[in-house]
């Protein structure tokens, strides 16, 4: 393996659409080996950002470096992104985990595979259609499909967004799990409760800004602006 | 209406007493169309399968002219199979013209365009779904379409048979190339022509029952596959 991917920078990062500025001059730095929380209400640009850092999207400028390089395609394997929509292939669980270890040259398939479906917890299910797990289940199969490529970085789209409070400590609990397997965990939520459970570090977003950045701690207890103190109170309006 | 109860006794009488002749008729028919439809989706799957994940400058221009092809009129297939097998064309050495095998070529050619635009289509739809998740794991064109060709199986089998319909239900192409021959090229709609000329019209009706059958028979077997798919949700 080549050097670090982190630290993670990016300096005046734009996404515009038309007019309308989704991402608007973002200078960003993300390092360390714990859980930076990307929190921001609906439509703050979150899942924008996300893209953006992993090279799924194209910036309409500025930049994203990781570890000081641009992104390339070696890059973007060694980090995966998992949508708040998760793509569920029209076959099996583990036919699913199977196609996405196909992609990389492993000599320990057959392991990765029992490992992944246990992390996900659907070993009674893995011949079960995919398309047929509840959201919970999928999610799961989703993260456990990004962990089995061993990447150094997970980045999590809102991955509670729909479940109950079981389905999302489950959630919580693989999140937990990747971090102590030394994985840089970015984590993207709206939910309040999640953030302070998981968190480290928080990023707060507000119409495709960065409104403030610190440890989970100082957020919480004394936020330095306006706008997270609104946030904080359940009085922000979008 | 005396002609449709004559030519359902006959048709009845046809199919039970199992002629012989009727019989060579029916398997011919079976085995051009069957050997079209397996030509036409060996070449058709896999560039319709590109068609839809790739992104290429005169792509729309493609999908444009298969979508024509679609409606192509089987004589004028005919016409150029014929063209290009007889003596004096370019494949005019390979002696297929009024074999089976003639038959076969120009009913490919007529459904491969067919299956092409259908798979694009179907295809076009499930990338629509993956192609996030392709995008970010960084899926190369090529394991891509073969992965959406295997989870679109289902699909693709109504595909199949869209084309086997047009195929087995045509008679201007077969009838050019096949020249209709008892017992070597003659096949279901070339008979049902033939009768038909003959002024035996009740026998033309009742050889019309029996291809209808024959598709029904075709049918009921790629639905009864395809209920399965359904099931498990992966159609
Ligand atoms: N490809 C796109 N084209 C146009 N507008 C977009 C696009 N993607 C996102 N948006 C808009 O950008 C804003 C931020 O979206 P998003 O990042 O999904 O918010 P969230 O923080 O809820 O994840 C929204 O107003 C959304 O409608
Ligand atoms: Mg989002």
């Amino acid at each position: 393996m080549s050097e670090g991917l982190l630290p993670l920078k990016t300096r005046g990062l734009c996404f515009a659409v038309r007019e309308k500025q989704i991402i608007d001059q973002i200078d960003l730095t993300i390092s360390g080996n714990d859980i930076t929380v990307i929190l921001g209400p609906n439509g703050a640009g979150k899942s924008v950002l996300l893209r953006l850092l992993h090279g799924f999207l194209e910036p309409s400028a500025g930049q994203v470096k990781w570890g000081g390089r641009d992104i390339d395609e070696d890059l973007r394997k060694r980090q995966v992104l998992v949508f708040q929509r998760p793509v569920m292939m029209r076959r099996s669980v583990a036919d699913n985990i199977r196609f996405v270890l196909s992609l990389r040259r492993f000599s320990d398939r057959q392991e990765r595979l029992e490992k992944a479906l246990d992390l996900a917890g659907l070993k009674a299910q893995a011949n079960q259609p995919a398309p047929r797990l509840s959201g919970g289940e999928q999610q799961r199969l989703a993260i456990a499909q990004a962990m089995v490529l061993d990447p150094e970085v997970v980045i999590l789209d809102e991955p509670s967004s729909n479940l109950d409070p079981g389905a999302t400590m489950a959630i919580e609990r693989l999140i937990e799990v990747a971090q102590n397997e030394g994985k840089k965990i970015i984590l993207v939520t709206h939910d309040l409760g999640q953030a302070k459970r998981v968190g480290n570090e928080i990023i707060f977003m507000h119409r495709g800004r960065i409104v403030e950045q610190g440890s989970c701690d100082n957020f919480f207890t004394d936020p330095k602006t306006p706008e997270a103190g609104a946030y904080l109170d359940g009085a922000l309006l979008v | 209406m005396q002609e449709f109860n004559t030519s359902f006794a006959i048709a009845a009488d046809l199919i039970f007493s199992a002629k012989p002749e009727l019989l060579e008729i029916v398997m011919l028919s079976l085995r051009v169309t069957l050997s079209a439809v397996a030509i036409a989706c060996a070449i058709g799957f896999p560039l319709g399968g590109m068609l839809a994940v790739a992104r290429f400058p005169g792509r729309g221009a493609l999908i444009l002219l298969f979508n024509t092809l679609m409606g192509l009129p089987p004589v004028v297939v005919g016409l150029l199979v014929y063209m290009m097998l007889s003596n004096a064309g370019p494949l005019g050495f390979l002696q297929l013209l009024y074999t089976p095998a003639a038959m076969i070529i120009a009913q490919a050619v007529l459904i491969t365009p067919l299956i092409i635009a259908l798979t694009c289509q179907v295809i076009g739809s499930l990338f629509l779904e993956y192609e996030e998740q392709f995008k970010a794991l960084v899926v190369p064109p090529k394991t891509a379409a073969a992965a959406l060709l295997w989870d679109a199986r289902y699909g693709l089998m109504t595909t199949a048979l869209a084309g086997f319909g047009r195929a087995v239900a045509e008679v201007g192409a077969v009838i050019i190339v096949g020249g209709n021959i008892a017992h070597v090229t003659r096949v279901m709609t070339t008979a049902i022509a033939l009768e038909t000329s003959k002024g035996e019209l009740a026998l033309a009706l009742a050889l019309g029952f029996v291809l209808l059958c024959l598709a029904m028979g075709v049918n009921a077997c790629v639905l009864a596959v395809r209920a399965i798919g359904e099931k498990r949700a992966y159609v």
